[in-house]
């Protein structure tokens, strides 16, 4: 009985983490990169899996906002899993690739969103600097 | 006494916990979500309790076991109930709150007595290993609850953003706590579940507080893009 309760709890922990990661990421889909994130980041049209790690490097050097910072981390640990899924069960499920590395592009824009946000607060805070 | 680690885990859940319900009071949803909010300080409250018990009679003291076990079977009700009035927010527009409510008694009272039968041949601490059955059982109608719930968001079209973050949060913590569950009736001797429980219990707060904080109540999104099998 413990068995099965787990393996439910187990698939269902999996399947609301995975739908939570998706609503955060949601909202920044709609909203367009600038130029000159573009630039910095690399990605011209569609963000793909392999932008990730260098967005996020291109992310710790700038200000941190606290506001941004648990986003980030729950999506850090869902583009995790995904790279764990993408090297084991899309192996044997080789529809896993398309969707896993679709999910992989969106976390990377996600981040390309995250970065735009930090260069606009990281230039708010030198304006106000020099305004003082 | 706990490690370290775990008094940082314990005071982090409870700063979270204050997050809340001031980020609540902030964007004016303490009303709104009077219950998902009253559970936050009923929490907060508890871990005040439980911080005295533990200073008071150490770790290994019955009263600190008696004490951790009621007050964690009156917060998973507590808990039970805020879940209901997700139920009544997401069924609001078909008026069926009354219905709701009713199943909502009648389950708690069938958990209670399915937790009472299952411990009634213990000859010892009755009412100790009812309480800790009934948590255990009532994490587990709470996974189930919340995936119905899930499931009649997906179905009704449900966009409201802040709704729906708070339910799928809430999927994660209920089924994150039933799976531990499991894990420790299928391995009792497996001592590193007890790290893991109250990094789940900080995450919980974490979610909601954003979802106060970040997410307007007018915010909108398909739920049809969340769901993991396309819909």
């Amino acid at each position: 009985m413990a068995t099965l309760i787990f393996l439910f709890s187990a698939a269902a922990l999996l399947q609301f983490f995975i739908s939570y990661c998706r609503s955060l990421i949601a909202a920044s889909i709609k909203q367009p990169l600038s130029a000159e994130v573009r630039d910095v980041t690399g990605i011209a049209s569609a963000a793909s899996g392999d932008d990730f790690a260098r967005v996020i490097q291109l992310l710790q050097l700038c200000p941190e906002r606290p506001e941004d910072q648990s986003e980030i981390r729950a999506i850090g640990a869902y583009f995790r899993l995904l790279n764990f899924v993408r090297a084991t069960v899309a192996r044997i499920i080789p529809a896993l690739v398309a969707w896993t590395e679709m999910e992989r592009g969106q976390c990377a824009y996600f981040a390309a969103v995250a970065l735009e946000r930090r260069i606009a607060f990281s230039r708010d805070m030198l304006s106000q600097q020099l305004d003082a | 006494m706990p490690g370290s680690f775990i008094y940082w885990l314990w005071s982090l859940e409870t700063i979270l916990e204050v997050a809340v319900v001031v980020c609540a009071l902030a964007k004016h949803s303490f009303r709104r979500y009077l219950c998902l909010n009253l559970y936050m300080l009923f929490s907060l409250v508890v871990s005040v309790g439980r911080y005295q018990a533990l200073i008071r009679f150490g770790l290994q003291s019955p009263q600190y076991a008696y004490f951790y076990f009621y007050s964690d079977a009156v917060l998973t009700i507590f808990l039970y109930v805020a879940l209901i009035t997700l139920y009544v927010h997401v069924f609001d527009e078909m008026e069926t709150g009354k219905y709701v409510r009713l199943f909502a008694v009648l389950l708690l009272a069938g958990t209670a007595l399915f937790s009472y039968l299952v411990v009634q041949q213990s000859q010892h601490r009755m009412l100790t290993h009812f309480f800790f059955e009934l948590s255990q059982n009532l994490y587990f109608v709470g996974l189930v609850l919340t995936y119905v719930l899930w499931g009649a968001i997906l179905k009704l079209r449900e966009t409201r953003t802040r709704l729906i973050q708070l339910v799928l949060s809430l999927g994660v913590y209920f089924s994150a706590f039933a799976a531990t569950f499991a894990l420790r009736n299928m391995f009792p001797n497996f001592q590193s579940v007890g790290y893991i429980v109250p990094v789940f219990a900080c995450l919980l707060p974490l979610a909601w507080a954003y979802a106060f904080w970040r997410l307007p109540e007018d915010a909108r999104m398909a739920p049809s893009r969340l769901a993991v099998v396309p819909r």
